[in-house]
């Protein structure tokens, strides 16, 4: 186990590296310049500032240069916001962001679950059907579609919660409702054919046969059986959300991380763009990671020695 | 079993705070009128503005400052020595006496006395260190001080001169002495720029690397204060008490919110959350009938760019065809609808206006107008002097909407209205765009100008030889010397004849470009709000003057 993990965090510091790498480079491939007003800047003053920030020295200067200030933590400064650092500009604005990925992480799982499982317990009755209806319609339609559909008639004709801003609780939950749509989806269609799947299992079988209650049979066998496999979905999953955040923030004016990471790209802010892509990245290795450790602690059958179990 | 669900629930639930306690979420109490009304006395309507902004203040630093919102705030917690009045004139601000010597070349300002937000005055060596500062750091906006004509900031910016050589001195707390290269008519009007407001040094200095970072690392000395300012969510202004002028500033509270979804705009506008939002095209269709329904004029004008090395665009009746074979109404009230008006012209309407109080665009009138019959007659006369037969360009385009939908009317304006024409549209990223501009790799560039301070010079003096954003190898020696003479000119009704001749060499004499069109936006604001005026330069907007009226 100890040799596995050490591997495993071996590869991740390895696959940072080459997104770091890959990102930098490509991002000098941009044209154009991060400094502001680029429509009155006249070649003089252009050459002043690239000299300030260290801009007219060969690229492979600069990334030497950064790599080095990488290493020590620090992500340099903003073009766009002067004086703030890109560590700040992320630490103030990923709370927003965590929070509704989380909370619609959790409303999806939820209701994915509940729908899941009464399809599967009901399998071809109406409410399956129904629930298989709105699982596709889930994952079909955008989610930025439920959030503009949301904010009109749950915000502005019912005015049951605020239409967007940021000012409490009630104000988190359009987004995540919208963003969890996908979630609800995916987990729903997901859980039905697991739980089909093992509903016809042998040991299910068995335990109906030594005369356990159905209830019991259900919980502790199919459903606990059936969640195995959701659990690999987790993953993914919350890197759609985080992709889902880039429009559902700015359709709500959240101010989560995700619509910064847009805005640096269109302004080329240098810096915030190497250091939300290095946030991200290493959000998803290490989410990947984990769920790769739970998985094997829900399922015996699978062993961290790499050894055909 | 039971427990350990309790006990991961219970976890779940404690990270939900944490995070939430992360969450920042912004303290504005403001939002909907009923609390709002509660608060003021009964009958009368309570001060407090409610408004959207479309991004976040990118910096507070006034030497720094590069954007309309952050110009915008700055304008209106702080005071320079002048301040653009409900015509964008200049009015004093800060400045109680104004002389100058025989040349108009030294020019000395003396100070009211004012206070910072800690209490100390605001004296003229808060505008000698502010204006240095801008200087030594090679802020984005340091060119306005070349413009103003600021004895050595050329140089300075082009490396050959010390940022303490800068025409700027303090005589005593409350004198200041400006030196120019040379006179400069439009010094007074400039001075409204953000970039030419004062910063007290000792509290600059004490902040560091933290000055201007959040609302506590800065000094305030306007019409109001920030009292609070949430990064990405917006920001509350307050009556300054302590402001100079307190008497005339009529609103207690203004609260920004950053929207920066239009539908998200209309929709918080719907609930009474916000006052005054800017529209879509998408939206104006839908409230165009709404009594608070507004188009404005914007000052800035879209255009087509020729390369005049090209052998064919090279001749003038070919620009001046190319000029009347486009339908520029049909462009703006059909295509676009977004506010903007057709532009016959290089100086937007409705900003500029002559000594004797007439309107620039009213006085050129429109440039290179005629039917297509005649578009087609100059057409072939170009096309036979040029030696050919027909003509293929390109049109080097930034890849958004709005440029696409622009290119793609030109190009069936003009293949049907010019027999023999073809038009290409090359869209490419806003950066590359103006790469390529920058390097005149181009046949027909779609741009856009808009101005840097309240005069028409700003779109006149670009077009001369070598000028930066000349871009396209124009050349006429007689434009170049009247803006020469225009910009020494004292005499103001002289001046201002000067300024329409250029226009005249530009379009008429040259049809050197094709004004399109003149930006505009739809809005929709609340017809209790009275007297929140909208600048054309600097910062866009200024609230020292407005009310709530119900």
């Amino acid at each position: 186990m100890k040799g596995y993990l050490l591997k495993r965090i071996g590869y991740m510091l390895i696959t940072l590296f080459i997104i770091v790498t890959a990102t930098f480079f490509l991002m000098q491939l941009l044209p154009g310049t991060p400094f502001t007003n680029p429509e009155k800047l006249s070649a003089q003053q252009l050459a002043v500032l690239n000299a300030k920030y260290g801009l007219d020295q060969p690229v492979a200067m600069q990334y030497l240069h950064y790599l080095g200030n990488l290493v020590q933590g620090d992500l340099g400064y903003s073009f766009q916001h002067e004086g703030r650092t890109v560590t700040s500009m992320i630490s103030t604005r990923i709370g927003p962001s965590a929070f509704i990925g989380l909370q619609a992480l959790v409303i999806g799982a939820i209701l994915g679950l509940v729908l899941g499982i009464i399809s599967a317990l009901k399998h071809n009755s109406i409410f399956d059907y129904g629930s298989v209806a709105l699982a596709v319609i889930g994952m079909s339609i955008p989610s930025f579609v439920f959030a503009a559909l949301l904010q009109y008639y749950i915000g502005v004709k019912l005015e049951w919660l605020p239409v967007a801003l940021w000012e409490g609780y009630s104000s988190t939950l359009l987004p995540s409702i919208a963003l969890s749509v996908t979630v609800t989806a995916t987990v729903a269609r997901f859980i039905r054919s697991e739980m089909l799947e093992v509903l016809g299992q042998d040991y299910v079988i068995t335990a109906r046969a030594k005369g356990m209650r159905e209830n019991q049979v259900i919980v502790k066998h199919v459903i606990r059986n059936a969640l195995i496999p959701v659990v690999t979905m987790l993953g993914p999953l919350a890197v759609s959300i985080m992709t889902g955040t880039l429009v559902i923030e700015k359709i709500f004016s959240v101010p989560g991380l995700g619509e910064q990471f847009t805005l640096s790209i269109l302004v080329l802010d240098y810096s915030v763009i190497m250091g939300i892509t290095i946030f991200y990245s290493a959000l998803f290795i290490f989410v990947v990671f984990v769920v790769d450790i739970i998985y094997g602690f829900l399922d015996p059958r699978i062993n961290f020695k790499g050894e055909a179990a | 079993m039971e427990r350990k669900i309790r006990a991961q629930a219970l976890l779940l639930l404690m990270a939900f705070v944490l995070i939430l306690s992360g969450c920042n979420f912004s303290s504005s109490e403001s939002g909907n009128s009923e609390g709002a009304k509660a608060d003021g006395g009964e009958g009368e309507a309570s001060q407090v503005l409610n408004i959207s902004a479309t991004a976040d203040i990118p910096t507070l630093d006034s030497t720094k400052a590069h954007d309309g919102v952050a110009f915008t705030v700055l304008n209106n917690v702080n005071e320079g020595l002048y301040r653009q009045d409900e015509n964008h004139q200049p009015i004093e601000a800060l400045v109680t006496d104004h002389t100058e010597n025989e040349d108009q070349t030294v020019h000395t300002f003396t100070l009211r006395d004012s206070k910072w937000s800690n209490g100390e005055p605001v004296t003229a060596q808060d505008f000698e260190y502010a204006w240095k500062r801008v200087m030594k750091d090679a802020s984005p906006y340091n060119f306005m001080f070349v413009t103003a004509s600021i004895k050595n900031a050329e140089a300075i910016m082009n490396g050959e001169a010390d940022a303490d050589e800068l025409g700027v001195k303090a005589i005593d707390e409350k004198t200041l002495e400006v030196t120019l290269e040379s006179a400069n008519p439009l010094l007074e009007s400039l001075l409204t720029f953000p970039t030419f407001l004062p910063q007290n040094q000792k509290f600059v200095e004490e902040q560091g690397d933290q000055y201007a970072l959040e609302a506590e690392n800065i000094l305030f000395n306007g019409p109001f204060t920030l009292t609070d300012w949430t990064h990405e969510q917006g920001w509350n202004y307050a009556k300054n008490e302590d402001y100079w002028d307190a008497e005339s500033v009529k609103l207690d509270k203004i609260n920004a919110f950053v929207v920066k979804d239009p539908t998200t705009g209309v929709n918080l506008y719907e609930t009474n959350k916000v006052d005054r939002i800017d529209l879509s095209s998408e939206s104006v269709d839908q409230y165009k009938e709404d009594p608070n329904f507004d188009t404005i004029l914007e000052p800035s004008m879209i255009f087509l760019r020729f390369n005049h090395t090209h052998p064919v665009l090279g001749n003038k009746n070919i620009r001046q065809a190319i000029n009347m074979a486009i339908d520029k109404e049909s462009l703006t009230d059909v295509i676009l609808k977004d506010g903007s008006t057709a532009l016959n012209g290089v100086v937007p309407k409705g900003f500029f206006q002559s000594p004797e109080g007439e309107d620039y665009r009213d006085l050129n009138g429109d440039f290179n107008t005629g039917s297509v019959e005649d578009a087609q007659k100059l057409w072939e006369t170009g096309l036979k002097e040029a030696g050919v037969s027909d003509l293929t360009v390109s049109i080097n385009i930034s890849d958004s909407d709005d440029h696409k939908k622009v290119a793609e009317y030109l190009q069936a304006q003009l293949e049907d209205n010019l027999p023999g024409f073809k038009l290409e549209i090359k869209a490419v990223p806003f950066a590359q765009r103006l790469e390529i501009e920058k390097a005149i790799e181009y046949d027909l560039s779609l741009s856009s100008w808009g101005p840097d301070y309240s005069d028409p010079m700003t779109y006149l003096d670009m077009w001369v030889e070598g000028g930066s954003a000349n871009r396209m190898k124009y050349h006429n020696p007689k434009l170049d010397e009247l803006v020469a003479q225009a910009r020494v000119e004292t005499d103001l009704s002289k001046r201002f004849e000067m300024l329409l001749d250029i226009e005249k060499i530009l379009l008429e004499e040259d049809a050197a470009i094709v004004p399109l069109y003149q930006d505009g936006t739809s809005i929709l604001m609340r017809d209790k709000i009275k007297g929140l005026i909208v600048h054309p330069t600097g910062a866009s907007h200024t609230y020292k003057w407005a009310s709530i009226e119900e």
